[in-house]
């Protein structure tokens, strides 16, 4: 992965850490998109659609209520999507087993620095306190601008200390590797998918006939597995 | 409970409305835990406050936007019938008590209604159509297109109708709350997505795992054991974070074999 490569991915993951809470919040910055994106930008969006379907069975179970803490995907998903498409061929045994789980630390580390984002926020507000009680126009706006500049410059540098630490440490990772691609790849999506299975129960197990709803999906599922 | 407004109703030119609409879109810019996103209500508010009486440099505007600017909590898509609602209030010289009552009341149904039908009903669904069209083996454009499209269209049409009914309203704008689309589509988007759900495990998996049976029904099996664990815990811990662990653990054998 060469300088221009990191640049712009960094570019990609602070656009998409912008979207997962401050704009436009249009989910640009779920998995399934960001990681895709990330596989076109280096040259294969097939794989990064791939890692990001992985990382889409996790995000099931994290969603953005208020102010709970949880994982940034945005910038996550565009570490993780480049990373599977651009590791070494020949090397395609842990691909996908290193990728998401380099996509979920960072995802974790990614909701821990938003939490910052905001602290910074407040004290700016604290420090500003008499002039927005004012009416200042320029506060209550430069408030904002501020805010969104601070998790744009947040998403992009967290992007390139994610490629820049995390290349080289998963190219030594797969020289050793020893698992077999099919058990590798089964690992991490039934890691995933039982994380998806469990957030589905706990948000729709409520809902008036959700076992036959789900049973009914799961044969129609099955089906169009055997069928393919 | 308020009366819609009576009087006659003031303007919003289109251009103040496309404008307050973009600002939507960055309200929680200036998130904080202290004033969450009341900042936000301000920055959204302020191109329909310039309309007051003595314009951006007179003591209304100010009054205005220093007290739209105070703590204020909902969920983000729909701030924007708060936004509507307080915007129209200002115009129509609400006097500020008023407002402020108001301001508090609309948090709470806001930020339910919000959490319920968006990220807990559409955001899932959305996800889990996405990965059965992944899984049925379409193309990322296809895959990508189908979720943006799906979930922006229920995202942004929120947004307009949001801002539309909060103008309309005025005070009166918790009518709008109870329209019978908003309280009950939660329970029928949870049915559809419980199907989808079934739909998409193992079509997603089997695309993942690649060509080949031999280990899907072990890995399908797998999943339902580590889900009715992950229900059992009942929310003690997170099943991501605890993939994290197993997956360090899988590398690390992986890597030491």
């Amino acid at each position: 992965m060469n300088a221009v490569d990191v640049l712009v991915l960094s570019l990609l993951g602070g656009v998409l850490g912008l979207d997962t809470v401050s704009f436009p919040q249009a989910m640009l910055s779920r998995p399934i998109v960001g990681a895709t994106l990330a596989g076109a930008v280096v040259g294969d969006a097939w794989s990064g659609l791939l890692v990001g379907a992985a990382l889409e069975l996790f995000a099931v179970e994290t969603l953005p209520f208020g102010a709970s803490r949880y994982p940034e995907w945005g910038s996550a998903a565009v570490v993780g999507g480049a990373l599977f498409t651009k590791a070494a061929y020949g090397f395609d045994a842990g691909r996908l087993t290193t990728s998401v789980l380099i996509a979920l630390l960072m995802a974790w580390i990614g909701g821990w620095s938003m939490v910052q984002v905001r602290k910074l926020n407040a004290m700016w507000a604290r420090n500003r306190h008499e002039a927005v009680a004012r009416g200042t126009r320029g506060t209550v706006i430069g408030l904002q601008i501020a805010g969104l500049a601070a998790d744009l410059v947040r998403g992009i540098v967290l992007t390139a200390i994610g490629l820049v630490v995390f290349v080289p440490l998963q190219t030594v990772t797969l020289q050793t590797w020893g698992s077999s691609a099919p058990l590798s790849r089964a690992v991490v999506v039934g890691a995933a998918a039982a994380v998806a299975l469990g957030a589905a129960y706990k948000l729709f197990h409520a809902v008036p006939g959700f076992a036959w709803q789900f049973a009914v999906g799961l044969a129609a599922g099955l089906a169009g597995v055997a069928l393919l | 409970m308020s009366t819609p407004p009576t009087g006659p109703q003031p303007t919003l030119p289109l251009m103040t409305r496309v404008a307050i609409f973009f600002r939507l879109l960055a309200v929680q810019g200036a998130w904080n835990y202290e004033t969450l996103v009341g900042n936000g209500i301000g920055f959204c508010v302020e191109p329909a406050l310039r309309r007051l009486p003595g314009g951006p440099d007179g003591d209304a505007y100010h009054a205005a936007l220093a007290r739209e600017s105070q703590y204020f909590n909902a969920h983000p898509y729909l701030t924007s019938v708060a936004v509507g609602a307080l915007a129209r209030a200002e115009l129509d010289g609400e006097a500020p008590e008023r407002i402020e009552r108001f301001r508090t009341a609309l948090c709470g149904p806001l930020g339910a209604l919000g959490d319920r039908l968006v990220w807990a009903t559409f955001l899932p669904l959305c996800s889990f159509t996405a990965l059965v069209v992944f899984g049925l083996g379409a193309s990322p454009l296809v895959t990508v297109a189908t979720f943006l499209g799906l979930y922006n269209a229920g995202h942004l049409g929120l947004r307009i109708w949001g801002l539309q009914a909060g103008w309309r309203r005025g005070l009166a704008v918790a009518q709008s709350l109870g329209h019978p689309l908003l309280q009950r589509s939660a329970p029928q988007l949870g049915k559809v997505a419980a199907v989808l759900a079934g739909m998409a495990l193992p079509l997603a998996v089997q695309r993942v795992i690649g060509p080949g049976h031999v280990l899907l029904g072990g890995t399908l099996a797998a999943v339902a054991a580590g889900a009715i664990l992950l229900v059992s815990l009942h929310g003690r811990a997170e099943g991501w974070k605890i993939s994290i662990g197993i997956l360090t653990a899988f590398v690390l054998y992986s890597v030491v074999r």
